[in-house]
């Protein structure tokens, strides 16, 4: 089919219930352009991102993944974001052994009030990807 | 009649097989109560032995060795078929191992390796390959293909119970055994499918005898770095230990010697993925909140992912590492 010539990326993204979710709600309302390509989960805490959701991702189709949480010093439960901070600087570490550009993955502190830095970032990750590519995983 | 034991290797040491052996006398209970038809390792049987079985004529089967090649995954399935309880004993099978650590790699880079470029080889036999076929006066012969990627027991035929451990414990085979006989013998019912036997269901740390503190890392050490304080948690010392992330049933066996659980038993229940979940935990104990300090601590880990996978990187999710100027196109960073 034509359509499916086109790269439309699939961008999964783990969003903070009261920071970044909330964020991207107000990009919402506020009728900012965002990205449609992105997929929101939503979970109460950046720190509920287990590293392994971000490899489940890739490895079911994901072309990127987005992470947002509370900027640092805000986190809902204190030091959440702490945890997701260390977990993605491990995890890029982890996709290039994997050899899976680390680029795909995208950590990003977008308060409540910041609908327009949502908006604006996942455009920008949007083009990233594009410009990466569709993500094909061997397994055999 | 009695019930028919097989044991089979296929990818791995054979430090499985010493593990059965080293059950000491109670090896004389396994060969009094079984007939053991097939165990290549320790008596003489052929590959057509057990193809003249019938499908379902071996009572228990125990699998060690991860499924590297067309001979491994041929007896699996020859094995599978003729066999009523099919078990994945030991890391290999069940996680794919040390073989499994072949995954970061390609056949063909290995192949190159082996054949061409490693160091060891003399200048007259570099760049000899084998020959899948060979013409010989009695006719052709062909060696067993070498797949490009390793599997675990399960990812090529239906198993039935799994044994982890590299290798399992002798007194964890013990138990399995014993148990196994009280079915046998008493007609008690199986356990559910895919059940883990000779294992516990917490984490290593679990049995570890060492104290434990609030953990604080700064630096990861290798081990001629440090000398390790007998008592404290490893981890809290800094020693990469995977205890975190790994199933008990060894009763700390490494911890015990003063050395970092290496993760053999595989993940814990309800984890998918042992190196995810190690990255989980050590970024948990981490001590820093700025990203270029994480970042140097993380690079004083040695081969992070070749340690959180093992022993389990063929199970993983990921299974392999991409292969190299592979599939993802603009693998360039």
């Amino acid at each position: 089919m034509e359509q499916d010539k086109e790269f439309n990326p699939k961008i999964v993204a783990f969003l903070c219930n009261w920071c970044t979710y909330t964020g991207a709600d107000l990009a919402g309302v506020s009728r900012l352009k965002s990205s449609p390509c992105v997929r929101i989960i939503r979970v109460m805490c950046s720190g509920r991102v287990d590293p392994t959701f971000i490899i489940k991702a890739f490895k079911q189709g994901a072309d990127g993944v987005f992470i947002g949480g509370c900027h640092i010093g805000d986190c809902h439960y204190s030091e959440g974001n702490y945890k997701t901070l260390r977990r993605v600087e491990f995890m890029k570490t982890f996709l290039e052994e994997f050899g899976i550009n680390p680029k795909r993955l995208r950590l990003e502190w977008i308060s409540a009030s910041e609908g327009d830095k949502y908006a604006a970032t996942t455009l920008e990750f949007e083009t990233e990807i594009r410009e990466l590519g569709p993500l094909h995983l061997v397994e055999a | 009649m009695k019930p028919k034991l097989a044991l089979y290797w296929a990818s791995s040491c054979g430090g499985c097989e010493i593990a059965v052996v080293d059950i000491e006398l109670k090896i004389l209970d396994v060969a009094g109560f079984f007939d053991i038809v097939f165990w290549p390792c320790i008596m003489d049987f052929k590959y057509k032995d057990v193809e003249a079985m019938q499908d379902g004529d071996i009572t228990l089967c125990l699998f060690n060795g991860a499924i590297r090649t067309s001979e491994n995954e041929h007896l699996a399935k020859l094995l599978r078929a003729k066999s009523k309880v099919l078990v994945a004993f030991g890391s290999c099978a069940k996680e794919g191992c040390i073989p499994g650590l072949a995954n970061f790699y390609d056949k063909k880079t290995i192949l190159d390796y082996v054949y061409n470029d490693s160091p060891s080889l003399e200048a007259e036999s570099k760049g000899v390959y084998p020959e899948m076929r060979t013409n010989m006066p009695e006719g052709e012969i062909e060696i067993p293909e070498f797949w490009n990627t390793v599997k675990t027991l399960d990812q090529v035929v239906d198993v039935d119970y799994y044994v982890p451990g590299c290798p399992p414990q002798s007194f964890q085979i013990i138990n399995v055994i014993e148990a196994v006989i009280d079915i046998l013998k008493n007609g008690k019912p199986l356990p559910p499918k895919g059940t883990i036997l000779g294992a516990g269901d917490k984490t290593c740390c679990d049995e570890c005898p060492r104290e434990r503190k609030e953990k604080k890392i700064k630096k990861f050490y290798r081990p001629q770095e440090i000398i390790p304080d007998p008592k404290e948690c490893l981890l809290d010392q800094g020693i990469m230990c995977m205890g975190p992330a790994t199933r008990s049933g060894c009763d700390a066996l490494c911890v015990k010697a003063n050395s970092g659980c290496r993760g053999c038993y595989g993940p814990p229940p309800n984890v998918m993925d042992q190196g995810t979940k190690m990255v989980s935990a050590l970024s948990s104990v981490i001590d820093s909140t700025d990203p270029n300090e994480v970042k140097e601590i993380i690079k004083t880990i040695a081969d992070p992912l070749g340690t959180f996978y093992r022993f389990s990187l063929a199970s993983s999710l990921m299974k392999r590492v991409q292969q190299k100027n592979g599939e993802d196109k603009n693998r360039k960073f």
